[in-house]
């Protein structure tokens, strides 16, 4: 028996644990990482000539459940027709047993690598609009991510916003059913944000614990507004640097305790996201979207009541312009009535 | 069906679980159990003698003796038969069974008896040796780490020369050519050899020659989960140690 090197170890491990691509239009290129699931390569599509991104079903996961799930993921995706969404092309099994998907390979950097380079609130807060956008349209949709993340958030090469990973996502019961001999899709919209949801088939939990709800890191049932926490923690995240230390689901820091030169606004609106009982939080993603933009737009948001003094000092920032103005006519006007009475 | 896709879907599960050697040691029937027995040696014993040597700073002669005895003991005493995949997988039961023998014998300063049961472990404990001599010293690894490195290495050894007996035995010399020449080739400094030159070399075309290197791999790939499914007694030890073998960087 001839002794295998290291380097000969990892290349067959390699070989083993890699999809078998014979048969199909794509070669693989690479692997960009790997999830709960499944991992995702990049590979090049022969027919078109073009890159794509696939995920693709563990090795050893092959069981008829994980299979099921990960077609379903690509259901959602795929009814999910979204700019925020990744679009999916193509589903598919290989020889070797592993269903994959294929979509549409986005170039860019993820949110924590975007906001490491962009200094603005503003700019920021407008990237986080396109998500809430997003998160909002999947709702109306029935769909609920329950992994939102600064990782799973994509800004691609033109500056547009992507959710991905779309794996542990839920539909919601009473807006969506799965035929399971057609394996279908029928989506309505939902009528309440109440709608309760189970959890993964095998019961774990299932999320990133520093921006998990409550609900979720206990395992209770969840709705919309599981994502609405999320997103609060995305805010957070954005608003502070540091994603919130929250150790035991009980208390975390709020961002103007990090960062004192945070807006009592913009504050205010994070921690009604994130607020720990579900009733305190935005009722809705729609919701959120709306706050924010708020934010944007130098409006009074509905998750801070502002006294007199900061209602003055927003209108006299908002409508700088207008006041300098103002201000310069009445100097002007000063100036000549104190002349013409010399 | 061609025997080279035969390995999707629910084939490519774990398989019944009478045909798992850390089943079968707890048999009733002795013969079941020696031959569940020497599987589970086939994997191990190198992975066990190379650890001894460098956990346990033991001399070449020592660890033979301690492996020898080890598996001896092991055997005789069908130690293998408690193990409980609940607590921990048969890799780190092992080891850790392995340690406890090397430790109790130090600590009474036993010689291990020569003959006897060890005679029958007919182990190539040269060939350890010589690779032991090849291995890199200057990385940092745990005990474990090594330990599990070494098995991989064991396993994988195996499963390329189980696939070398097939495909020679079922007329696939020229797939077996490819995946030696592409996979296998010991050259590290070398430039990756191509299809076009593999082909030119061997007379057939680009596709075929993916084709044929494809038929290999998923043959080794099929060889690989099966011996793993033999020496793993659950279908959740079969995945985690699948994930470990397959889906984690060698340390």
């Amino acid at each position: 028996m001839k002794w295998l090197s290291d380097q000969k170890l990892d290349h067959l491990r390699r070989v083993v644990s890699e999809p078998d691509f014979s048969g199909t239009k794509y070669s693989i290129v690479k692997e960009l990482g790997s999830g709960g699931m499944g991992s995702v390569y990049l590979a090049h599509d022969r027919e078109l000539d073009r890159e794509v991104a696939i995920k693709i079903l563990r090795e050893t996961d092959l069981t008829d459940d994980t299979k099921r799930r990960m077609l379903r993921e690509a259901q959602i995706i795929a009814r999910l027709e979204h700019p925020g969404i990744v679009p999916v092309h193509d589903v598919g099994e290989f020889a070797d047993g592993r269903v994959y998907y294929t979509m549409k390979y986005v170039r860019g950097s993820r949110l924590d690598e975007y906001a490491a380079s962009v200094t603005t609130t503003g700019d920021r807060l407008r990237k986080f609009k396109s998500v809430c956008e997003t998160v909002a349209f999947a709702h109306a949709h029935g769909v609920v991510h329950r992994d939102l993340k600064p990782q799973n958030i994509m800004i691609g090469s033109f500056g547009e916003v992507l959710v991905l990973d779309w794996g542990i996502a839920k539909l919601l019961q009473n807006t969506a059913t799965i035929d399971p001999e057609a394996e279908t899709l029928k989506l309505r919209p939902p009528r309440s944000t109440e709608v309760a949801i189970g959890n993964t088939t095998d019961g774990t939990i299932i999320g990133t614990r520093h921006y998990m709800s409550p609900e979720q890191a206990r395992g209770e049932q969840i709705d919309t507004r599981t994502d609405v926490y999320s997103l609060g923690a995305v805010l957070y995240f954005l608003l502070t640097n540091t994603a919130p230390a929250v150790t035991s689901q009980s208390s975390f820091a709020s961002p103007r305790a990090v960062d004192p030169s945070i807006s009592k606004a913009a504050d205010a609106v994070c921690l009604k996201a994130m607020a720990l009982e579900r009733q305190h939080r935005y009722a809705s993603a729609a919701e959120l979207t709306t706050d924010v933009g708020h934010l944007l737009d130098a409006e009074p948001v509905s998750a801070y009541r502002e006294n007199i003094l900061e209602k003055t000092g927003r209108g006299i920032a908002k409508n700088r312009f207008l006041v300098l103005l103002v201000l310069a006519y009445l100097i002007m006007r000063i100036f000549f009535i104190l002349t013409a009475r010399d | 069906m061609d025997p080279d896709t035969d390995i999707g879907g629910p084939n490519h599960r774990f398989p019944a679980t009478n045909e798992s050697a850390i089943v079968r040691i707890r048999s009733g029937d002795q013969q079941t159990r020696e031959r569940a027995f020497e599987t589970i040696l086939i994997s191990y014993w190198k992975p066990a003698y190379k650890y001894i040597r460098w956990k346990w700073h033991a001399s070449n002669e020592d660890a033979k003796d301690l492996v020898q005895g080890f598996f001896a003991v092991a055997l005789e005493k069908n130690y293998f038969a408690v193990y409980d995949p609940a607590k921990a997988s048969f890799q780190t039961f092992l080891r850790t069974c392995l340690d406890a023998f090397v430790s109790n014998q130090q600590k009474s300063n036993q010689r291990l008896k020569r003959g006897g049961l060890s005679e029958h472990l007919d182990l190539d404990f040269v060939s350890a040796e010589d690779e032991l001599a090849l291995q890199s010293t200057s990385q940092q690894l745990t005990p474990e780490d090594f330990f599990h490195r070494e098995w991989v290495r064991s396993f994988f050894t195996i499963a390329v020369e189980i696939l070398r007996e097939r495909l020679s035995s079922s007329n696939r010399a020229v797939q077996l050519k490819l995946f030696e020449i592409y996979d296998l080739n010991d050259d590290e400094s070398s430039e990756p050899v191509s299809y076009a030159k593999l082909a030119q070399q061997f007379n057939l075309d680009a596709a075929t020659v993916n084709n044929y290197l494809a038929s290999a791999r998923r043959e080794f790939r099929k060889i690989v989960l099966e011996k793993l499914a033999e020496i793993t007694s659950t279908e959740e030890e079969f995945r985690n140690e699948a994930r470990s073998l397959l889906g984690l960087e060698l340390k």
